[in-house]
C-alpha cells in the first residue's frame, strides 16, 4: 500500500483535479514544475535558511511529565505554537512563497477561515514585498477581528466572501475566482493539504519538517526514530499531514487523526468529516466531504474556527479508507477540558485545534511504554476569548 | 455513440442550420421553484436556438455573483436533480430545441453517472456542460457511459487554452466547443475589444471539426453580433437571470427580442 501521491494526483481513489477549464494553466504549471522546484539545491537552501532563523526551527520536541504521568504513558508535544504567527501554518506560506518567486508570481492571494493562514501568508507576503488579498468570509471577519487587523497592519487587504454562507468554503470560492481572472501574475497559497493536485502534495511535503524533526528529536531523546502513535487534530489536514508524512510507511507506528464532533457527532453540528462525509468533489479534489443527499456541499459546525471545513484532505480521505489511520471525533467540550488540562498541567495554553487532539485520552488508553507524540499544531492566543467566554473566566 | 446516433442528436441538428445560434442559459429553480417549464417554453416561442438548464450547485466555483446567487436561491426554494427530472419529465411533448443541462460535477456523482445518464437520454435530454469535470477525468472514466446514454459532452476552451490542448479537445467533442470569452467567471465583462477578436480570429483559423459557441460575457446585441462573427452562436447567462430576477418570467420575449 502507498502513500504517497501517485503521477495522476491520487492517494488510491482521491485526490485528482477536478477544476474548470479557466483555471487548468495556473495548475498544470505549478504540476509540470512544484516537484523540480522543491528539489533544487538553491531552493531548499532558502527554505531551510528561513525555517530556521525566521520561523525558529527546529521547533522543540517536549516531553510533557505531568500529562505522561496524569495518563500513564509518555507523552510528547511537538511544539508547532512556538512558531512565528504561532502555528505550523507558516511552514506552508514560507515554502509556497518561494515557488510563487521562482514561478515569477507578483501577486499572492489566499483564503482563510480563522485567519491563521491569512496571517501566515500575509506575513511572508511583507517579508517577500509581494502584493497580498486574503479572502476571508463576511461572517469570519467579524468573528476573528484581530486576526483581521494583523493582516492589515502587515500590508495585506482582507476582501470579505459575501457569496453562499459567508465562511471559509465561500472564502476558498472566492479566492478560485479571483485566480480565474487572473490566471497570469497570481499564485494562489491554498492553506491546507486539499485543493486540485498538485496542492495536496506540496502542502504536505512543506509540512513534512514536522515528522522529519521528530525522527532525529526522538532519537535523541529515547534512542529510536519511531513513536508509537503520532497524534494531530484534523481540519483540512496540513498539520496532520506534516506530522504523519515520514512515519506512513512505518507500520509500527499508529497514525491517529482527530477529527472536531462540534456538538456531537449526529447532532447536526458537527466537523467530522470522516463520519458524516461521502465522496464527492470539493474544491477541485475528491475525497470525503458533508453534503446533502443531493450533492450540496453543508457548512460544518465546530468552537474551533480552524476545523470547521467540510472536507478533507485526500490523503487522509485515503488513510480512513485503508484503515492506515485510527479516526476520532472530539466534541467542544471535551476539547475545551483538554485545552484547559494542558493550560494547567504544563503551562501551555493551545490553540482550540490542537485542544482537540489533545482529548484523545478520553478516547483512547495507551500502554505505560508508549511513546505518543502530539502535534501541539498552535498556540491559544487568538482563542482567549472563546476559552474566557466558555468557562466564564 | 453510433455516426447516426451522432447526426440525429439535436444539438448537431441545430449545428447545421445556416445561422448564428443564440443559446440561453438559465437556473432551473430560479426566481421560483415551478416555472422551469414555462421559461423553457417561452425562450423556445421565442426564437432561442439552445437552451442550457443550469442544475443549481451550493459552490459554483466557474460563476460569478449573478449566477451563483440565483443558484442559493434555487437551492433555498427546494431546486434537488430529482425535482428538475421530475419537472423534465414530458417536456418533449411541447419542446424541440436542443436541451443541455449545466451543472457541477459533484450532484452528479452523488445521484449516480450513470443514473443521471440514463435519466437525461429518458427526458430526452442532448447534452452536459460540466465545467468542474476536467477533459481527461472524462476520456478515462466518463466518455463510455456519457455515449451509451447518446449525451453529448461539451468542453470550454479559454483564452490561455494551449493550442495542442484545443486540438485534444477538439478531438474529443462530438458536439460544440464552448468557447469562453475572456479570463474571467460567468457575468464579469462589458464588451468585447481587441484582445477577444484577435483570440476569436485564432480560433477560427484552427479549422476545428467541432463548432463553436462563445459564452462570457454576453449581454446584448452588440456582444452577441460580436461573438459570432466567427463562431457559430454565443451564450447569454448572466444577463438573462437579471432579466429575470428583475422582471419575473412573464416577459422572456422581450430580452430575447433585444439580442437579435
Amino acid at each position: 500500500m502507498s502513500y504517497q501521491v501517485n503521477e495522476k494526483g491520487y492517494y488510491g481513489d482521491f485526490g485528482g483535479a477536478y477544476i474548470p477549464e479557466m483555471l487548468y494553466p495556473n495548475v498544470e504549471e505549478l504540476r509540470s514544475t512544484y516537484l523540480n522546484i522543491m528539489n533544487e539545491p538553491s531552493f531548499k537552501e532558502e527554505f531551510n535558511q528561513l525555517l530556521k532563523d525566521y520561523v525558529g526551527r527546529p521547533s522543540p520536541l517536549y516531553y510533557a511529565k505531568r500529562l505522561s504521568e496524569k495518563y500513564n504513558t509518555k507523552v510528547y508535544l511537538k511544539r508547532e505554537d512556538l512558531n512565528h504567527t504561532g502555528a505550523h501554518k507558516v511552514n506552508n506560506t514560507i515554502g509556497q512563497i518561494l515557488v510563487a518567486k521562482k514561478l515569477g508570481k507578483n501577486r499572492i492571494i489566499a483564503e482563510t477561515g480563522a485567519g491563521q493562514h491569512g496571517v501566515a501568508t500575509a506575513t511572508v507576503c511583507a517579508l517577500m514585498g509581494i502584493e497580498c488579498i486574503v479572502y476571508m468570509g463576511e461572517i469570519d471577519i467579524k468573528r476573528q477581528a484581530p486576526n483581521v487587523a494583523r493582516m492589515k497592519m502587515l500590508g495585506a487587504e482582507v476582501r470579505p466572501a459575501k457569496s453562499g454562507s459567508k465562511t471559509l468554503k465561500d472564502a476558498t470560492n472566492e479566492a478560485i475566482r479571483d485566480w480565474i481572472n487572473n490566471p497570469v501574475d497570481t499564485h494562489y497559497i491554498i492553506g491546507s493539504a486539499i485543493g486540485p493536485h498538485p496542492y495536496p502534495d506540496m502542502v504536505t511535503k512543506f509540512q513534512s519538517i514536522i515528522s522529519e524533526e521528530i525522527k532525529w528529536q526522538l532519537k535523541e531523546k529515547e534512542g529510536r526514530e519511531n513513536p508509537d502513535y503520532v497524534v494531530a487534530c484534523i481540519g483540512g489536514g496540513s498539520n496532520a499531514a506534516g506530522t504523519y508524512y515520514h512515519f506512513l510507511e512505518e507500520p509500527s507506528v499508529g497514525i491517529i487523526a482527530v477529527e472536531a464532533a462540534g456538538k456531537g457527532v449526529n447532532s447536526g453540528e458537527s466537523a467530522a468529516t470522516s463520519q458524516l462525509g461521502k465522496e464527492g468533489i470539493i474544491h477541485g479534489c475528491k475525497t470525503l466531504l458533508m453534503q446533502t443527499p443531493d450533492g450540496q456541499i453543508t457548512e460544518p459546525y465546530s468552537i474551533s474556527a480552524g476545523l470547521d471545513y467540510p472536507g478533507v484532505g485526500p490523503l487522509h480521505s485515503h488513510l480512513y479508507k485503508t484503515g492506515r489511520g485510527e479516526f476520532y471525533s472530539v466534541t467542544d467540550d471535551d476539547a475545551m477540558t483538554a485545552g484547559l488540562e494542558l493550560s494547567q498541567l504544563e503551562g501551555i495554553i493551545p490553540a482550540i485545534e490542537t485542544s482537540h487532539a489533545l482529548a484523545i485520552f478520553n478516547d483512547k488508553k495507551f500502554q505505560p511504554d508508549d511513546i505518543v507524540v502530539i502535534s501541539l499544531s498552535g498556540r491559544g492566543d487568538k482563542d482567549l476569548n472563546t476559552y474566557i467566554d466558555y468557562f466564564k473566566l | 455513440m453510433t455516426i447516426n446516433e451522432l447526426l440525429m442528436n439535436r444539438i448537431n441538428t441545430a449545428l447545421e442550420q445556416d445561422k448564428k445560434l443564440l443559446s440561453i442559459y438559465f437556473t432551473a429553480g430560479y426566481p421560483s421553484l415551478h416555472n422551469t417549464k414555462k421559461v423553457i417554453q417561452d425562450l423556445e416561442k421565442s426564437g432561442v436556438d439552445m437552451i442550457e438548464i443550469g442544475l443549481p450547485f451550493s459552490d459554483p466555483l466557474a460563476d460569478g455573483p449573478t449566477i451563483q446567487e440565483s443558484s442559493t436561491v434555487a437551492l433555498k426554494n427546494g431546486m434537488t436533480t430529482k425535482l428538475l427530472f421530475e419537472q423534465l419529465k414530458d417536456i418533449r411533448e411541447s419542446v424541440n430545441i436542443p436541451l443541455i443541462i449545466m451543472g457541477y460535477f459533484n450532484p452528479m456523482m452523488q445521484y449516480g453517472v450513470e443514473a443521471f445518464c440514463a435519466k437525461c437520454q429518458e427526458i430526452g435530454i442532448d447534452g452536459l456542460i460540466i465545467p468542474d469535470l476536467p477533459v481527461a477525468e472524462y476520456h478515462e472514466q466518463y466518455q463510455e457511459t456519457f455515449e451509451k446514454y447518446g449525451l453529448i459532452n461539451v468542453f470550454l476552451i479559454t483564452p490561455q487554452t494551449s493550442e495542442e490542448r484545443i486540438r485534444f479537445i477538439d478531438s474529443v467533442s462530438n458536439g460544440f466547443i464552448y468557447m469562453v470569452s475572456s479570463a474571467s467567471v460567468t457575468g464579469s465583462t462589458s464588451g468585447f475589444g481587441n484582445t477577444q477578436e484577435t483570440y476569436f480570429e485564432r480560433i477560427a483559423n484552427m479549422n476545428l471539426k467541432a463548432s463553436q459557441i462563445v459564452g462570457f460575457g454576453i449581454s446584448n446585441n452588440e456582444t452577441f453580433t460580436q461573438a459570432t462573427k466567427t463562431a457559430k452562436g454565443a451564450i447569454i447567462g448572466s444577463a438573462f437571470i437579471k432579466h429575470l430576477t428583475k422582471n419575473g418570467v412573464d416577459s422572456i420575449e422581450d430580452f430575447i427580442k433585444e439580442i437579435r
